[in-house]
């Protein structure tokens, strides 16, 4: 069984951190009935004797002493993380796990990645390090970070080009929470661009979230639990809308938020902790959705993201999330796949759920679904027999989709309005290594990553003619 | 004479496993003695305690399909894998070939080749070496092709069948038609036959034919099991004598891959029903060969969607080329009929010239085994192994696919990553046409 370390950056990256770990407990504690530290904890959590001095983990197999994430915890403020040291959470960490400062990044991109970055980096590289010890097949590296802040942006890509160093073999995945174009940061265009493009060349699979589209689908779920129509009342004990049955029940204001972004961690990685007909390791999701290196950019939906409290009449419903799946309103960016180019897809199924099911789901849906012309069949499909706490089953498809597209370009948009006037600029360029060449190359990274999307666009519909095959050898 | 099986990857370990269950549930059935102990002796080894143990060595790179095929073996309390015959590793080859073949097996070739020659050294006699996989993902398709291929260095002289799973057509992995070109391209060197399921006949098998209405990958591999086992129990070949032929692997290759341009062998049995069904059916031999010759020349997997109006090319006609017939030529035929009153079965039907290609003669080309002992609860049951255009369609789409991916050099870069280039990828290509252009000249 491999290991995976979970790093949270910034304010935003802790605080969706802490939903994870929270649900994750969850989940576990609600197959593990018996208490045993199995192969299936041991991938996000270690087992902790206390009363042995040296700090070593205990095997699998054994009681459950005191679980430990196996995650990093950064920031440059305090706030957050002292917060999570009062909170219910504080046994999952230990101090050694945790890096902070006082003063914070300023929503600057160059103080996060370069003034931070350069004062931390030992530090960082060697908690990290600390952290991969402990693993006996390390995988993974979930990065959670925001992309509008200082710290988040700026520190979290600068961590990323860290454990491209450090682990070149271990797979990267990031999970980037994008800012609303209202976003009240003034820097956040800047911060994302420059983030970008460290993303764009340093990351195995980024996971884009954009906060807009997690506001409309919790307004949508309150809508729905308060319209109180007959046979359309909202279960209020599943996982997305409530914490309930994890450690904090307090709800804060991003708590919803903050849970559905951490329900896509527990479904992404289900499958390499829990058994199914059909595995997908961690590994796979590269392998089989970027095409090419710098198109890694995967966009996440997540069905059901509520469950009415009537759950009669399952086969229609099962049928209906896969519908769901691939509809506007489930997608955790603001994008509508349909009516873009799929470059891959991959559907990652949780519950009682048969290959049959997912073949008919994907029959009936292909026809409606736009695939570059040499993926035809670009499926990829996983089954995990143990489905999220409170649901029946759940899907989360990830989808390599030329929809992403508009959010970059929005980005674009901002960013040049702010550019063109130079707003700003000197904050940036008063840091010590930060140069205004980072802007242009950033903005250029952008520029091409486009244009590759509107190459793939632009062969949308147009049925190409199998070439010839020993001409394609050239 | 035993044979050893090689279980690789997550399709190969759960297709071996159901395998080695009908195998010993078919053998323990049945009362007559010599069946069912020429059977055992091919699968399994006694210990001391008369426990059965299956002949077989289990290779995955993830420890999870592995831990959970042992446990359900030793839950069936009739069989179990050995305690110390299975290697794993932590983390498995996400899909890539390049990954199982340059990494995975060169670095572990060396403990599967100890674990196999453990197995081999328990055998009286080596029958030879069957390895069973997917071709679709990383472990079964890349490390099976360099076991395989290692398992050839050390054991020239033995028989070694390989048992492919073929992927859906969409839907289980996005490269696995680069997957599967690879591994097809290497294995054709070194294997002495390929036998191929598709999952996508099994499936329509699974729904059409034993109306199972949620299909599990158990149902579909069980299927997949109970063809392979009506070919590899015991039967009685034509020059036997009345006993149990020993050597089941070479006659196999003997009778069915005369030529190393021709090795991918199809197979399709009938009767195929629910269960609940058997007992309320009747067969008739010459009704179960006919339908099964109609399905044999019209290229149909099942009883269900023959194609009646497909008919043996008149000697006129094949003088010319067939161009769009669905006429499906065989260069050799392998017939196995089991149950009731088989040496009673009339055969010649398959004996017709026109049936196969003009260079071999139909007494070459087609073979028949019997065993009057009643397989898998039906009374009786025939599986036609055949050599066969049957196949050319489909390995001709995968290949198709996989050059259309090539074209735009799409995923290229995470096979160079572990080490194989694209020049690798055309030797494969190119030599698979081969193999495509020797079948469409049957």
């Amino acid at each position: 069984m491999t290991q995976s370390v979970v790093v949270q950056v910034g304010q935003c990256g802790n605080q969706v951190g802490c939903r994870f770990w929270d649900l994750a407990l969850r989940e576990h504690a609600h197959v593990n009935k018996k208490g045993v530290y199995d192969e299936a904890l041991s991938s996000f959590f270690r087992n902790v004797d206390l009363r042995r001095n040296d700090g070593g983990s205990c095997g699998v197999g054994g009681k459950i002493e005191n679980l430990k994430a196996r995650a990093v915890l950064v920031d440059m403020e305090e706030g957050v993380v002292n917060e999570i040291l009062q909170g219910p959470l504080r046994e999952v960490f230990d101090s050694t796990q945790f890096l902070t400062d006082v003063s914070g990044s300023g929503n600057n991109w160059a103080v996060g990645h370069m003034t931070y970055g350069s004062a931390y980096r030992e530090q960082i590289v060697d908690k990290l390090r600390k952290t991969a010890e402990h693993c006996d097949c390390l995988q993974c590296f979930f990065l959670i970070h925001s992309m509008g802040g200082g710290t988040g942006s700026g520190l979290g890509t600068r961590v990323l080009s860290m454990l491209e160093e450090e682990f070149p073999e271990v797979c990267r995945i990031v999970t980037s929470i994008y800012p609303s174009a209202e976003d009240d940061v003034i820097t956040s265009p800047y911060n994302s661009i420059l983030a970008m493009k460290e993303l764009t060349e340093h990351a195995d699979c980024v996971l884009p979230i954009e906060n807009q589209a997690l506001v409309h689908i919790v307004n949508k779920i309150k809508h729905m639990s308060h319209c109180g129509k007959p046979g359309s009342v909202i279960k209020t004990d599943t996982t997305v809308m409530s914490g309930q049955g994890g450690l904090s029940r307090a709800e804060k204001p991003f708590d919803t938020m903050n849970n559905i972004v951490a329900n896509l961690l527990l479904n992404i990685t289900s499958s390499a902790r829990f058994e199914g007909s059909l595995n997908m390791d961690l590994n796979e999701i590269a392998m089989n959705l970027v095409p090419f290196p710098r198109m890694h950019y995967l966009v996440p939906s997540l069905t059901p993201l509520y469950t009415l409290a009537d759950v009669s009449v399952p086969p229609r419903r099962l049928d209906q999330m896969f519908s769901d799946a691939f509809s506007k309103d489930h997608q955790l960016i603001r994008a509508d796949p349909k009516h873009s180019l799929y470059l891959a897809c991959a559907l990652m199924v949780r519950g009682n759920v048969q290959v049959s099911d997912l073949r008919r789901n994907i029959e009936r849906l292909k026809p409606s679904l736009p695939f570059v012309s040499w993926n035809q069949e670009g499926w990829k499909t996983s089954l995990c027999s143990v489905p999220p706490v409170g649901h029946s089953h759940s899907l989360l498809a990830l989808a390599n989709n030329t929809c992403v597209k508009p959010t970059f370009i929005g980005l674009r948009e901002r960013f040049t309005k702010l550019y063109r006037k130079k707003a700003h600029l000197h904050h940036y360029l008063h840091v010590d290594g930060m140069e205004q060449s980072y802007f242009t190359e950033a903005v250029s990274c952008l520029n091409s990553l486009i244009e590759e999307y509107d190459h793939l666009d632009a062969t949308k519909g147009r049925l190409m003619p199998d070439a010839p095959r020993f001409s394609i050898a050239r | 004479m035993s044979v050893v099986t090689v279980q690789l990857g997550q399709c190969g370990n759960q297709v071996g496993h159901e395998l080695f269950d009908v195998i010993c549930s078919d053998a323990l059935e049945d009362q007559r003695k010599g069946y069912s102990t020429a059977s055992c002796e091919r699968f399994f080894h006694q210990t001391a305690h008369g426990e059965l143990v299956a002949r077989a060595v289990l290779v995955d790179m993830e420890p999870k399909v592995i831990n959970q095929t042992i446990c359900r073996s030793a839950k069936s309390g009739r069989w179990r894998y050995g305690e110390t015959s299975h290697f794993s590793q932590k983390q498995g080859c996400g899909n890539n070939w390049a990954h199982g073949f340059c990494v995975h097996g060169p670095r572990h070739r060396d403990v599967v080749e100890e674990l196999v020659r453990r197995e081999v050294e328990r055998c009286d006699r080596l029958a030879g070496l069957m390895a069973m996989m997917s071709v679709a993902g990383g472990t079964g398709s890349g490390v099976g092709a360099y076991i395989t291929r290692y398992l050839r260095d050390v054991y020239p002289k033995s028989f070694i069948l390989n048992h492919l799973t073929w992927p859906y057509g969409t839907g289980e992995v996005i490269v696995q038609n680069y997957n599967s070109v690879l591994t097809l391209a290497h294995l054709y060197h070194h294997s002495d036959a390929i036998l191929v399921h598709e999952n996508d006949t099994v499936h329509r098998i699974c729904s059409q034919l034993l109306n199972i209405k949620h299909i599990s990958f158990t149902d579909v591999n069980r299927v997949i099991a109970h063809q392979l086992g009506s070919i590899l129990q015991p039967a009685l070949t034509t020059d036997s004598n009345g006993i149990y032929s020993r050597n089941p692997l070479g006659e196999l290759v003997g009778s069915l891959a005369c030529h190393p341009e021709y090795k991918l062998l199809s197979v399709s049995t009938i009767p195929q029903m629910p269960s609940s069904s058997i007992a309320y059916s009747t067969f008739s031999w010459p009704g179960l060969l006919k339908h099964l010759r109609q399905m044999l020349i019209s290229n149909s997997k099942m009883e269900e969607c023959i194609d009646w109006q497909v008919q043996l090319p008149s000697a006129s006609e094949r003088t010319r080329t067939l161009l769009g017939s669905s006429f499906n030529t065989s260069l050799a035929n392998l017939l196995i009929l089991r149950g009731k009153d088989v040496y009673s079965a009339e055969t010649g039907s398959f004996e017709d010239p026109a049936l196969y290609s003009s260079w071999l003669s139909p007494e070459e080309a087609f073979n028949v085994w019997k065993s009057p002992v009643i397989f898998n609860k039906y009374e009786k049951s025939a599986t036609l192994v055949s050599n066969s255009k049957a196949l050319l369609r489909p390995l001709d789409n995968m290949l198709g696919k996989a050059w259309n991916m090539f074209a735009s050099r799409a995923y290229i870069h995470q096979y160079v990553k572990f080490g194989i280039s694209e020049e690798d990828f055309l030797d494969s290509f190119t030599f698979l046409e081969q193999v495509i252009s020797s079948y469409n000249q049957l």
